[in-house]
């Protein structure tokens, strides 16, 4: 299986590039439509919309977010997702950003936790709270440095539960995380796929999330992101939450610790 | 924003967005344009969509730019700008040759607006991107293709 | 009610420059849901912009306009603190008018 994956990843490698020249010029081109979409990011929308919904008081307790803890004290946000997942006493779990979220519109809002997460990812014409909020939050960390050392203790053992998951070949093809991240100056047509095993891979990737992206028209939370590699990896959906997506965060997000977060960004 | 303004942008129902803001005191009523321009948006064909913006016989020129990248990654944001050094341009419009309707977008500039605008498109496959720009009266036009790679992978 | 857009307005050397992003649908009429309906067309059809009341900018869109609509444009004059509206309206009546200062 691992040889057909090369091989397809081969030819669309040798269809694309035709000269190398032909190559460069293409990516220039792309990188200067990339440029021309930076400026005026549509997840600048979803950035105003979070803000408004975390301060706004909503749910049976009637309740803003604004008391809301994710790390570094209530209502604290600034640099607050540049280090996460981190382990959290008052639960003794360790959370990524959005079980943070949805535990605080649980516990401050009161909230059913099956409610809130029903629309987790946004449909044509069904927008997400949860997408918006997290784009808020994230915007509060741009400029940052990522920083998840993974020192505590249950944060260490989540980095290594990632590290496991990321390597290990499961699924009906034997996929895994590695045989599309882990090498250098792989690419799937256009898509560069960065090695999310080196700091530079994982800093690229993870710095730029969550991010609009082009082809949906919605901002995609790396929950979102890493559920749907994978479905590509044809692995078992996870639930949303699940503590598997989030050993993948503190693994990479430690992997990419000390680049500075460019949040929110824009991707195809 | 002044709640007087909001209440009467709410009110206003029916009268049209430039009726709406003349009501509203945000325009005069000799700056309230035309309406929506139907026949040009529903038009199929570029020569159909000139004759309903009245620039049928448009000339090309070289005085228009178009700034787009040659290649976009995805057709659904096609980023293009349209800039003119020509003074007293009144109108650009942008119209995308393969789409099933052509016309994108008009721009009516009053005087003392730049001959620069820039927006983003739906591109249905690679097409060229006509600018058609009325300037004194009169409407001159200039293209560019633009390569859609469709993304495929990756979802 | 749609929700704000996002204005930037900058003045510089005699000119303003404005970058505006508008959250909107901008359905075409022509994609089809998930039960296989087409999803009526949904999207704004006119635009304005005043700086301190008096027009700078009229526009037209049709369905090719992308989602989440982005536009860019300049005009001589304004000062910081000036202030500059842009208003839509959509194909079912749908409108917003948001303000911010010049910076
Ligand atoms: C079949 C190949 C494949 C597999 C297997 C796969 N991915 Fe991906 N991954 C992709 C593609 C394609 C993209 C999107 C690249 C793009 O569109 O720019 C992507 C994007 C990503 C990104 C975002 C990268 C960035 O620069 O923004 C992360 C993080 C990621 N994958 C993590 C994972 C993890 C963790 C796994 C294992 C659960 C995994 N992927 C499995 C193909 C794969």
């Amino acid at each position: 299986m691992r040889a057909r994956l090369q091989a397809v990843l081969a030819t669309t490698a040798l269809v694309l590039a035709g000269s190398a020249l032909a190559q460069d010029s293409t990516m220039d081109e792309i990188a200067k439509y990339r440029e021309m979409l930076a400026d005026g990011n549509p997840a600048e929308l979803f950035e105003l919309k979070g803000e408004a919904l975390w301060k706004k008081a909503r749910g049976p307790k009637n309740a803003s977010l604004e008391q809301c803890d994710m790390g570094l004290g209530p209502g604290k946000l600034d640099g607050a997702y540049a280090q996460l997942p981190r382990y959290f006493p008052d639960t003794r779990k360790v959370m990524d950003v959005e079980s943070r979220l949805v535990h605080c519109m649980v516990s401050l809002q009161g909230f059913k936790e099956e409610d809130v997460t029903r629309q987790w990812f946004s449909r044509p014409g069904k927008e997400s709270d949860i997408e918006a909020l997290v784009t808020y939050i994230g915007a509060k960390s741009n400029g940052m440095k990522i920083d998840v050392p993974a020192r505590h203790p249950e944060e260490a053992r989540m980095a290594k539960v990632g590290e496991y998951i990321f390597y290990r070949r499961s699924g009906p093809q034997d996929f895994s995380c590695s045989i599309c991240h882990g090498q250098n100056d792989k690419r799937i047509r256009l898509q560069d796929l960065g090695n999310l095993t080196t700091q530079a891979g994982a800093g690229v990737a993870m710095s730029t999330w969550p991010s609009y992206r082009v082809s949906q028209g919605a901002v995609w939370t790396m929950q979102r992101r890493l559920i749907d590699c994978m479905r590509q990896a044809r692995w078992p959906e996870p639930k949303y939450l699940s503590d598997s997506v989030i050993a993948l965060q503190v693994y990479l997000q430690k992997t990419a610790s000390g680049t500075v977060m460019q949040t929110p960004g824009i991707k195809r | 924003m002044n709640m007087q303004r909001r209440e009467a942008l709410k009110a206003g129902g029916g009268l049209g967005l430039f009726g709406l803001l003349a009501a509203a005191g945000l325009i005069t009523p000799s700056q309230a344009r035309a309406e929506w321009n139907k026949s040009a948006f529903d038009a199929k064909t570029i020569e159909e969509t000139l004759k309903a913006l009245g620039a049928t016989g448009a000339q090309n020129s070289t005085d228009i730019q178009i700034t787009a990248p040659d290649i976009a990654e995805n057709g659904a944001v096609v980023p293009v700008g349209v800039v003119s050094a020509l003074a007293g341009v009144e109108a650009i419009a942008l119209l995308i040759e393969k789409n099933p309707n052509p016309l994108a977008a008009s721009f009516m500039l009053p005087a003392g607006t730049e001959a620069s605008v820039q927006t983003r498109v739906k591109m249905g496959q690679t097409s060229d991107v006509i600018a058609v720009v009325k300037v004194g009266g009169k409407f001159i036009m200039t293209k560019k293709e633009i390569k859609v790679t469709l993304g495929g992978c990756g979802g | 009610m749609a929700d704000p857009m996002k204005i930037r307005a900058s003045a510089k050397d005699g000119i303003t420059e404005v970058k505006v992003l508008m959250s909107h649908e901008m359905e075409t009429g022509q994609r089809k849901d998930s039960s296989g309906n087409l999803v009526p067309a949904h999207f704004i059809t006119e635009l304005s912009a005043e700086h301190n009341g008096k027009q700078v900018l009229a526009a037209q869109f049709g369905t090719a306009v992308s989602k989440n609509p982005y536009l860019a444009f300049k005009f001589k004059g304004g000062a910081k603190g000036d202030k500059l509206a842009v208003s839509w309206v959509d194909n079912k009546g749908d409108k917003r008018t948001d303000e911010v200062a010049i910076n």
